[in-house]
Order: C-alpha cells, then structure tokens, then sequence
C-alpha cells in the first residue's frame, strides 16, 4: 500500500509499548518486538498526532549524518510492516 | 551450562480444566485437574509478578474455558499490574456484555475466540454443545469496543471445506488476526485421529485458498495458518524449543515446558507453590530435560535444521517412535517417518465417516 504523508499513524488496539529489562518493546498479539534506536524513535511517535512527514522531520533532524532520501525510504518501509502486521492504523 | 539460560516471554496459564465444551481434540491431558487443586487469584497474582521478573512479555490465560473463573477479572488486573500484556483465549460461552466490559476496564489487551467452525451442526459435534450463535453475538459486542481481536478455527477433515464461510465470519468481524489451526494429534486428538485428520487432497486446497486469503486480506486481517505437521516434511519448532521461549503453568501450579509434556513417562514437574518460577525455570529437572542440543541422537545431532526446529516434538516422538528424545518423526529425516506415512495411508479416503464414534472429553470433577 501507498504510505499518504499527510496521514496519521497511531497503534492498533491491542498493540502498546512494554518494557522488561531495559529493553522496550511493541507488544501485539502473539508477538513483541524490541525496539532499539530508529524503530523506538518512530514508534513512539505513532501516537495519532503526528503525520508522517513529521515523523520523517523529526527523525531526518535526529539521524542528521544519514542521508535524508535513505531516512524516509527506511520510515514508510518500517510503517509499511508495522501495518501489515496490523499493528498500525491511519487516520486522514 | 553450554548455553546462557534463555528468557521466557510467554506465560501459558491453564486457569482452569473446566470448560463447557467436550472438544474431540481438547489440548488439555487426558488427566484433567479437579476444581479442588486450582490456584488461588493471590497464587496465580505471586506467579505473574515472578514471570515479569524473570522477563515474560506476555499472558494467556487458558483453559479450559478461563471464564469459568470466578475471579477471571481479577486475575486480568493482577496479570496486567505486574507488567504482563494479557490474552484471553476463549469460547466466548460463560459471558455478557457486562463482564466483557469488566474485563477491558480490567486492561484486557487481546481477545481470541475460538470457533469450531462456520456451521451451527459442525460446531456441535465436534464440541458437544450448541456454542456457534453465542461466539457470533460475542462479534457483535467486539465490533463496538476497542480492543484486539483474533478469531481461531480449529481445522480437520469434517470443516476444512468451510474455509471460505470461516474467512466471511472474520471479514465481516472487527478482528485483526485469524488463525487456521489444524488439529494437533496430542491428548484428545490424538485419541481421535482417524476421524480428524484431513486427506491430502482436502489440505492441498486448503493451503491454496488460505495462501490467496492471505494475499487479498494484506493489511487487513493478518492471515496465520498450521498445518498439521503428519503432512509437512519437517518438523515444527515446537514450543520454539523446549524449556526456550514458552512456560506453562496447569491448574494447580505445575510447571510445563508444553501442554502435552506430562505423556512422557519419568517426567517431574515442579509447583509453583513449592518453588520460585525462576529456579523452576532456570534448574528444574524437566525444563532441562530437553533444553538445548545435548539430548539429541542422530539425525538431529549433526543436523543444519536443529536449531530452526529443535528437533520438534518431544510429545510426538514419544507417541509414534517411542522413544521422546527420538528425531519428531513426522521429519523426513526421521527413521521412524515411515510410521507417519502409514498411518496416512489409511486415511485417504473422502471424509466420510461417521463423527458418531468421537470420544468426547469430560470436564473435571
């Protein structure tokens, strides 16, 4: 599927960030993934308030010395899973 | 040790052997736990809060039918308060609005439903009890509240062909997930495998429909399937491996690395009431049992797959070879596949026979 930008992504029901041991994770049906730098950095942003490209923003400014083209392809690949997996819904 | 100890991330929680189905491949053993040894809500509440210290993400709370606990939203709470994310894996049959929405302010993240097909009469006789309106109505309580949703069928040779009218049931519902279960042959289902497992030709459409399923549902409803493994070439990872990923407590606190480890004879399980869940984890004679690669006899010893599968099923060596510390042998590696493929010989007829002769399992005293 086609990512729009200018969409909101938020957490399905059933899916929350947990912690055990330091590590944070997604947790969802069936499953949990950790997650580490880039991965937390947009999930916690998948909150309904942020759009997209604000994330892509956000995370372009953060990851500074990575190239801006390869830090957004990276984004709407990971959203792509994320929703795949159901673990993410978009709001216009 | 040769390995670092694993950590567990799942806490499988059989709160209770009572159920007001009779399913003919109950995964429960055949030797149900009485009312009278359940754990107390204050020992099940101790057993979640050691699981979130040892590092278990995740609950599920099993059964039986775990609505038949009294105290189900207390132990969601408790489950909830020590840090696990919590399933409820149910027939949906002892509920009403009220304790469903008892059981979300209690922090209920996820809701599987278990269906025993898409037909009133299939889900009769296959669970001795009229159950498919009431899981119907539970849909339409689902749909206007905000929780996870999974649907669950349990297939074999007598529902395999409703697969479409399964797929119309989750489509047209609010879940997110659905998952083809193909009856595993342990306990109950072993005991009535001849009248369970599907033909060749039955599993070969089912795998092409549920593989388009998958594909035109992308995005939608996360598609998952088992196949049932006689008809696989390898083994599966069972558990994830033993004594690897999954704990299981029963109803009265004994700890197992699978539902069906207490078939394999000389096996000792530790209580959660007499020990702590770590050591029980960590140290106990029948975690270790299996743990690990040391066990192994050939083929699986110098085998590239054993750490995909882990040499399979302990259960199932037991049951077809003999021997549980045998290769699985439904694994084409296996000395022992040959027994797999007679036992499927004898069942290539068309799904004819007659359900009639089922054994269908009690509940508990």
């Amino acid at each position: 599927m086609a990512i729009d930008l200018n969409s909101k992504p938020h957490l399905a029901p059933g899916c929350r960030l947990g912690e055990n041991n330091n590590q944070r994770v997604l947790l969802m049906p069936e499953r949990a993934l950790r997650l580490n730098g880039p991965s937390l950095e947009i999930v916690q942003r998948c909150d309904g308030k942020h759009t997209v490209s604000e994330i892509v923003a956000d995370l372009q400014k953060l990851y500074s010395k990575a190239e801006p083209g390869k830090v957004e392809s990276d984004i709407l690949g990971y959203l792509e899973l994320l929703h795949k997996d159901r673990a993410l819904d978009f709001t216009a | 040790m040769e390995h670092p100890q694993p950590t567990p991330l799942v806490l499988v929680c059989e709160l209770t052997h009572r159920c007001p189905l009779h399913c003919v491949y109950c995964s429960n053993p055949r030797e149900l736990a009485a009312r009278s040894s359940e754990l107390s809500t204050e020992a099940w509440s101790s057993v979640f809060r050691q699981a979130s210290e040892v590092g278990v993400l995740q609950a599920d709370f099993t059964g039986g039918e775990p609505l038949a606990r009294t105290d189900i939203v207390e132990l969601v709470r408790a489950a909830r308060a020590a840090g696990l994310y919590v399933s409820l894996i149910t027939s949906g049959l002892p509920l009403d609005e009220a304790r469903l929405d008892a059981l979300l302010g209690a922090g209920l993240d996820h809701f599987q439903l278990s269906f025993q097909g898409s037909t009133d009469s299939v889900a009769e006789q296959i669970s001795g009890t009229k159950t498919h309106a009431q899981k119907l109505r539970v849909l339409d309580w689902l749909k206007s509240r905000r929780v996870a949703a999974t649907l669950n069928f349990v297939l074999h040779r007598h529902n395999l062909h409703q697969l479409n009218e399964m797929l119309a049931i989750a489509e047209t519902s609010s879940a997110t997930r659905v998952e083809f279960a193909n009856v595993q042959y342990y306990g109950w289902g072993f005991v009535n495998r001849e009248l369970l497992l599907p033909t060749r030709a039955q599993l070969d459409q089912f795998l092409l429909d549920v593989k388009a399923a998958e594909e035109r549902l992308r995005g939608k409803v996360r598609v998952e399937y088992v196949v049932p493994d006689y008809y696989a070439k390898y083994p599966k990872p069972c558990m994830g491996g033993w004594g690897r990923k999954v704990m299981l407590i029963s109803p009265n606190g004994d700890a197992l690395p699978c539902h069906a480890a207490s078939v394999i004879p000389g096996m000792h399980f530790e209580n959660v009431k007499d020990k702590p869940l770590r050591e029980i984890w960590e140290s106990s004679d029948a975690f270790q049992k299996f743990r690990g690669e040391s066990w192994m006899q050939e083929p699986c010893k110098t085998c590239d797959r054993r750490t995909q599968d882990f040499g399979g099923c302990r259960c199932q060596a037991l049951q077809i070879a003999g021997d549980a510390s045998a290769t699985d042998p439904v694994c084409c590696l296996s000395p022992n596949r040959a027994k797999v493929d007679a036992i499927l010989s004898e069942i290539q007829a068309p799904p004819s026979t007659p359900m009639a002769s089922f054994l269908y399992r009690p509940n508990p005293s």
